[in-house]
């Protein structure tokens, strides 16, 4: 827990005071002392027999990684690790030629970025293991994984945006998936004005964003955005059930402060849960009621039969003015920095985390329809209704813990909410607002986990905490400790700790779907039938070289155990020289690598059936290896080739060689 | 390759791989023979492992020149990197004379059921022994591991 070391004037008073209180608190962890509580057989629980496969799949953010790591249920196996918004040496992501357009934005190349929500596409309002969303914090973007490939199928940038926190959430069917601005900013005609950062209230605004993802492709468009005063949002949930139609997002900084904010966007002692009605939305923005803004920004989509992204760049994006539409947006006051924001199974109650609030505010969507109804309401923040807490409210869960996060549910009408600041997940009843059982975590658990948790359909049977800090559970690696994840059985009346795994990047946040809704979805290999690359060479038939001016592309292709061609000379110093390289296999799991000495950007590893284009430019006069990264087969280190540069003024012809062995010796 | 083949004539193939040129069925070590060789059987109709293609599902006929070069331009595509149609090997077995040395079943299931076939069949195994290369599964449809066959019949 990092706590601020400069302070000024009255706010440090402040500030020492909750920090000695948080401290003092019995059960404020970490502390490092208290001991493992697993009981009874829990290694049976996690044992995943040689052979066999884990029940369900994990799909955890990497957080400052960039990339979404996927972890098998209950055993806590890393199965892959996706890239999505980062460059990944590994696999070429990022460096061929072909997916390089995959990270372009409208600030130009952007290859890494803070990855936070993992949020699987639904139907019905249940998970339905066709993709899974991400968003980039940073660079705001939006990614769609295909759970058919684990590959990343699209990202959009979004405009008008800082701190791309509160996305991708989804709505039923996955017509949507929103994105909320953390930090509101100038935007439209005023993003590119000059303005002083103290005028925040005149000139920052907030938007929430509506994605629409193509059912078919993934391709992904902006629908609309919906401007809002200016102030933090930082989690969302769509509606269902009774709430379908309906979207949820909390908001911190209601004191629309621009400094200190730890400080002075904690002055108040509630800030909102806004609620945002999109079926009115949808509708205002195809009646025409919106208006074209400023705001430029790309649509990538990778293509899988040419093997390439594809952008689209729009210049500008429909927002709508609530102040023109009555009834788009309504504020339920909710105590207080609320975090979470977190719509129960049923659809008929959205629970509010504030994470400087001691206790749990859950409200009733249908007090909120009837407030909406009577004009029931306490005022107005910047123009939009604020509905009177006690009239929205089903209740509160009081003295729950410290430091409400974030709430999941089971299928038995129970909530498990994550708590920060005591280390702990507590279980409670949603109708009657009792807590049930409590089990600490190790430690600072941010986000948890039940297995379709914040759907229509929880399958429950786990919950998993995902902690800040790992402290004393692992072998230590430096003054850096992995990341740390907690499996816990929810099957019985109290919650049982199964297992820590370790996990890559920061795992901020997750999903769990049954495997048996992802296996049978899975891709074995690209059909070369189908391969529409404009450099495949579909058989070795087709490999050539040509010259086009100093740009040398060489047309090759992989198979247990070579390359073709597997020489090449006529390179001279100052060509650029393109490998387009297709793996011929047509079998599961049987990638090709392919690596030559001094590559400055990356290797390439091919998929089979895939094309993919390495740019390397020679630096000096003489023979390069290049060769197989991927052990493939027994002839695998029997893969491999030369390349032949010669001085920018020779005259050796451009040839490639790979000499059959029936021809004549 | 278009350039390939001016090319050939200068190069010197190493002791090692020339050593190497005569694994697996591409060379005159299986002597051809009505019998077929002894592996065959296990993919005779009585023997045969769930899945197998039998000797009753092939009927081979005068030469269908059609399905040749459908046979042929599959070859280019899929199978052409591993097998010549000469007689020496590249990773697998030259073609040159396959369908004299093989019964046809036991070629379509080479191609078509690789898996089941390294499990099961003593000719298989020994090829793979040789070539130290499992076979790749190209993913050929049945009909497609058909026309292959009849371009083999013309090697
Ligand atoms: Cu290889």
């Amino acid at each position: 827990m990092k706590r601020p070391l400069l302070l000024t004037g009255t706010a440090s008073g402040v500030i020492a005071c909750a920090f000695v209180l948080l401290n003092s608190l019995p059960g404020c962890r970490p502390s490092g002392t208290t001991k493992s509580v697993v009981t009874g057989d829990a290694a049976s629980k996690v044992y995943v027999k040689p052979g066999t496969h884990d029940e369900f799949y994990n799909l955890v953010s990497g957080g400052f990684s960039g990339q979404l790591a996927v972890y098998g249920l209950p055993s806590g196996r890393l199965l892959r690790e996706v890239p999505v918004f980062s460059v990944d040496p590994e696999s070429g992501y990022g460096y061929s030629e072909e997916s390089k357009g995959m990270l372009t934005t409208s600030h130009g190349f952007i290859p890494w970025d803070d990855s936070h929500h993992p949020e699987l596409s639904q139907t019905d309002g249940i998970p339905d293991g066709k993709w899974c969303f991400i968003n980039g914090n940073n660079t705001p973007r939006i990614a769609l994984v295909d759970l058919g490939t684990f590959r990343t199928g699209s990202i959009i940038e979004i405009p008008n945006s800082a701190g791309n926190h509160s996305s991708p959430f989804t709505t039923g069917n996955s017509e949507y998936v929103v994105a909320g601005t953390r930090f509101s900013v100038p935007m439209g005609d005023d993003a590119s004005r000059d303005v002083p950062i103290k005028t925040y209230k005149e000139n920052f605004k907030g938007n929430v964003s509506f994605i629409h993802p193509e059912p078919e492709t993934g391709k992904m468009s902006i629908a609309f955005q919906i401007v809002t005063p200016g102030v933090n949002f930082d989690l969302s949930h769509a509606g269902k059930g009774p709430s379908e139609g309906w979207f949820f997002f909390s908001c911190y900084n209601t004191e629309q402060a621009y400094s200190l904010l730890e400080v002075n966007a904690s002055q108040r002692d509630k800030d909102f849960i806004m609620a945002v009605n999109w079926k009115l939305a949808e509708q205002l923005a195809k009646d025409g009621k919106g208006k074209r803004v400023p705001g430029k920004h790309h649509s990538n989509w990778w293509n899988e039969r040419t093997h390439s992204s594809e952008t689209t760049v729009y210049e500008d994006v429909l927002q709508l003015d609530p102040k023109d539409h009555p009834g788009l947006l309504y504020f339920m006051p909710c105590p207080k920095s609320p975090h979470g924001c977190d719509v129960d199974p049923t659809g008929k109650y959205i629970v509010g985390s504030g994470k400087l609030a001691a206790l749990i505010p859950v409200f009733s969507f249908e007090k909120m329809q009837k407030a909406i109804a009577a004009n029931d309401v306490e005022g107005d923040f910047a123009g939009i209704p604020v509905l009177k807490y006690e009239s929205v409210l089903h209740g509160e869960v009081k003295k729950p813990g410290l430091g409400p996060l974030h709430t999941e549910f089971d299928a038995n009408g129970n909530a498990y909410t994550s708590f920060f600041v005591s280390s702990e997940i507590v279980k409670w009843n949603v109708e009657k607002l009792e807590v049930v059982d409590r089990v600490p975590t190790y430690y600072s658990i941010g986000h948890l986990c039940v297995p379709g948790g914040d759907s229509k359909k929880p399958w429950g049977k786990y919950v998993i905490a995902y902690n800040k800090i790992t402290k004393d559970r692992y072998l230590p690696t430096g003054p850096e400790l992995t990341q740390s994840a907690q499996l816990y059985s929810i099957d019985g009346d109290k919650m049982e700790l199964l297992l820590d795994f370790p996990t890559t990047g920061e795992p901020h946040y997750a999903q769990a779907i049954p495997a048996e809704l992802v296996k049978p979805r899975e891709v074995k290999f690209f059909k070369i039938e189908e391969n529409e690359h404009p450099f495949a060479a579909k058989g070795e038939k087709e490999t050539k070289i040509e010259r086009r001016g100093k740009e040398v592309h060489v047309w090759m292709t992989t198979i247990r155990s070579h390359f073709a061609p597997d020489n090449i000379e006529g390179v001279k110093l100052g060509d650029e020289v393109y490998f387009h390289i297709t793996n011929l296999e047509q079998d599961w799991d049987v990638p090709h690598g392919f690596a030559i000495k001094g590559a400055a950007n990356a290797e390439l590893l091919l998929m089979p059936g895939e094309t993919q284009t390495l740019k390397w430019v020679p630096t000096r006069v003489g023979v390069t290896p290049m060769y197989c990264t991927d052990f493939c087969s027994a002839l695998h280190q029997e893969m491999q080739g030369y390349v032949r540069v010669s001085p920018a003024n020779s005259n050796v012809p451009l040839t490639a060689l790979t000499v059959s062995v029936d021809a004549e010796m | 390759m278009r350039l390939l083949k001016t090319s050939l004539a200068k190069v010197t193939l190493v002791a090692g791989f020339a050593a190497i040129t005569a694994c697996g069925d591409g060379t005159a070590s299986t002597p051809p023979g009505a019998s077929g060789p002894p592996g065959a059987a296990a993919a005779s109709e009585e023997a045969a492992p769930a899945g197998l293609i039998t000797a009753a599902e092939i009927t081979l006929g005068e030469i269908d020149q059609a399905m040749v070069e459908k046979g042929k331009a599959t070859y280019d595509v899929k199978c052409q990197a591993c097998h010549s149609t000469g007689p020496n090997r590249v990773v697998g077995p030259g073609w040159k004379g396959v369908t004299e040395r093989r019964k046809p079943e036991w070629i379509m299931n080479m191609m078509l059921n690789i898996d089941v076939m390294l499990e099961t069949d003593p000719e298989a195994q020994k090829g793979l022994e040789e070539c130290l290369v499992r076979m790749p599964n190209q993913g050929l449809s049945k009909d497609q591991g058909r026309e292959v066959l009849e371009f083999m019949r013309t090697l």
